[in-house]
């Protein structure tokens, strides 16, 4: 076996023990129940109204919900990333934890890749589990499908990866709580940077626009959420459409397959310092 | 053969600090050597480049005549820190699998149940890092480094939480080692250890070597003590070969004479020696 499938393996283990998970699983349990009540709840008062005319009342609480949910998965699926890769290099070496391994032959690059490979995995599943059950829960609860099922989770899961990668990366050189503390400052500064981009849209602010493009440019996760937005409603039109657009997770553009390329030289990126960056580290 | 370790003119720096100021140290296939210093004398950091963790700022450092750092030179070290952690949901026996895939050893459980055995944790291979005390994590730390059977194993304060009983199986078990043909070097503050299974010393202070050699080399002639019916009479500059002269004389003095004892420094008084001239 490679050394970087042993120490993915290692690291996935070591994820599956850690409390984070617990704690994590418990807020998703409580999110979901919560979803699910809401979705019942809304949904029943949408067939209550039993509107009449142009406006698709279903399609619009439905894609307002799973858009809440999709924030929230993103959320979530941050919180996991953060919590299994803050303090993987300098944490796990200030703590004593990392140099045994490191002088086995394995080398540092598979180490690093075997870390990631392994938070990779579990937040990937973890945000596809979770995105699959809220797409469920809105479906059987509203008989409302979004128009594109996959490519919003594949965001949310691509998203959720590159938090990992640039966590990953700080922890090269930032102490696990200055590195946690950094990327979430970082995952709220592309979250923000994307609601400015949204009102820069509605109000055809060139600057909040150009802000909005060069934070996806640096944090894709943030262009990738908003690009699985999209994807809710991508063939809804008319009126409804307009609505869905002005609501607070309407708006969102969808970046195209550029930022597919993009996020994937992101990651080649942030690999390549994170290997040159441990690579001249001294533990 | 080449030396399990060798160093020429290795140097490390930390901004302005010298930690190494051109170390040139060599140690044979099979030797057990004991490296002694005050803190902040740079074992440690010569430990960490030997082993590939720290990159030297200046010279060079090989084991086995791989460079430092290499994959062939790691696959040649075993390695114990001094300030070391397990995974503390890991059982002895898992950690010690884990080690087993990493270094690439084929040993499997023979290997494993042997390494607990001669750390004396055999009864605990099931138990959890968590729920072990920290001299029992030392010794695991002990059968960890030795995963993968090394031709150099490099020990920092490898006996520190241990009691005496601990520090007599790892003293066995270093004697042992170097019967095997494996190369130690274990930095330490216990000079009675050291001087207990060392075959040599090398004594840092500030990042040079101020002193080496043997514990008999660096131990030095004290003078002599008689000990006669008018109680012990000392001879401070008194050498071996001046004994036969010196209980010739007292007996012809008439004194009676009931036991001679050559006097030589310690360890431990060599090593105040080098610290202090440093």
């Amino acid at each position: 076996m490679s050394g970087a499938l042993i120490v993915a393996r290692y690291a996935l283990r070591e994820a599956v023990r850690r409390r984070v998970i617990l704690v994590v699983m418990f807020l998703t349990v409580g999110f979901l129940a919560l979803y699910a009540l809401g979705c019942v709840v809304t949904f029943d008062q949408v067939s209550a109204i039993e509107a009449e005319g142009p406006l698709d009342d279903r399609v619009l609480a439905g894609s307002t919900l799973l858009g809440l949910s999709m924030f929230t998965i993103l959320f979530l699926g941050a919180v996991l990333a953060v919590f299994l890769t803050l303090g993987a290099v300098r944490g796990d070496a200030e703590r004593g934890l990392l140099q045994p391994l490191v002088v086995r032959p394995v080398g540092r690059t598979s180490l690093l890749l075997g870390r990631f490979a392994g938070a990779a995995a579990v937040c990937a599943l973890y945000v596809a589990l979770v995105y699959c059950a809220a797409v469920l829960i809105t479906g059987i609860a509203g008989d409302w499908w979004p128009d594109e099922a996959v490519s919003p989770g594949l965001g949310l899961v691509v998203g959720v990866v590159v938090i990992a990668a640039i966590s990953l990366l700080g922890s090269i050189f930032l102490s696990a709580t200055a590195n946690g503390i950094a990327v979430f400052m970082l995952f709220g500064a592309g979250l923000a940077a994307g609601l400015l981009g949204q009102i820069g849209d509605a109000l055809a602010v060139d600057t909040l626009q150009d802000v909005a493009t060069v934070s996806s440019w640096l944090l894709p996760f943030e262009a990738l959420y908003q690009t699985g937005l999209h994807g809710l409603t991508a063939d809804t039109s008319g009126i409804t459409g307009v609505i869905v657009e002005l609501g607070p997770f309407g708006g969102a553009q969808e970046a195209g397959f550029g930022l597919w390329v993009w996020t994937a030289a992101y990651l080649a990126l942030v690999g390549a310092g994170a290997r040159l960056g441990f690579s001249r580290r001294d533990l | 053969m080449p030396a399990a370790l060798r160093c020429e003119s290795l140097a490390k720096r930390y901004g302005v600090t010298t930690a190494l100021g051109g170390v040139d140290l060599e140690v044979a296939p099979g030797e057990l050597l004991g490296l002694l210093g005050p803190n902040g004398a740079g074992k440690s950091t010569l430990t960490k480049i030997a082993c590939g963790l720290v990159r030297a700022s200046a010279g060079r450092a090989e084991v086995e005549g791989a460079p430092a750092g290499s994959a062939q030179a790691r696959a040649a070290i075993g390695y114990l820190a001094e300030l070391f952690r397990f995974p503390d949901w890991l059982t002895a026996d898992e950690l010690l699998t884990l080690h087993q895939e990493l270094a690439g050893s084929e040993g499997g459980a023979p290997e494993r149940g042997e390494l607990l055995d001669l750390v004396g944790l055999g009864d605990a291979s099931g138990t959890k890092v968590a729920a072990m005390s920290k001299g029992m994590q030392q010794r695991l730390g002990i059968a960890q480094a030795l995963v993968g059977s090394p031709r150099l194993l490099m020990l920092d304060e490898p006996t520190s939480a241990l009691d005496p009983v601990g520090r007599r199986v790892v003293r066995d078990l270093l004697r042992e080692l170097r019967d095997r043909g494996i190369a130690v070097v274990l930095s330490s503050h216990l000079l009675s250890e050291v001087e207990l299974v060392c075959d040599r010393v090398a004594i840092l202070v500030g990042g040079r070597i101020v002193a080496q050699g043997t514990p008999a080399q660096l131990a030095r002639p004290r003078g002599v003590e008689v000990e006669t019916d008018d109680g012990v009479r000392s001879f401070p500059d008194a050498e071996r070969e001046e004994v036969p002269g010196i209980v010739a004389e007292l007996v012809s003095a008439g004194t009676k004479v009931y036991g001679v004892r050559l006097l030589a420094s310690t360890l431990e008084d060599a090593y105040l020696e080098a610290v202090g001239a440093a």
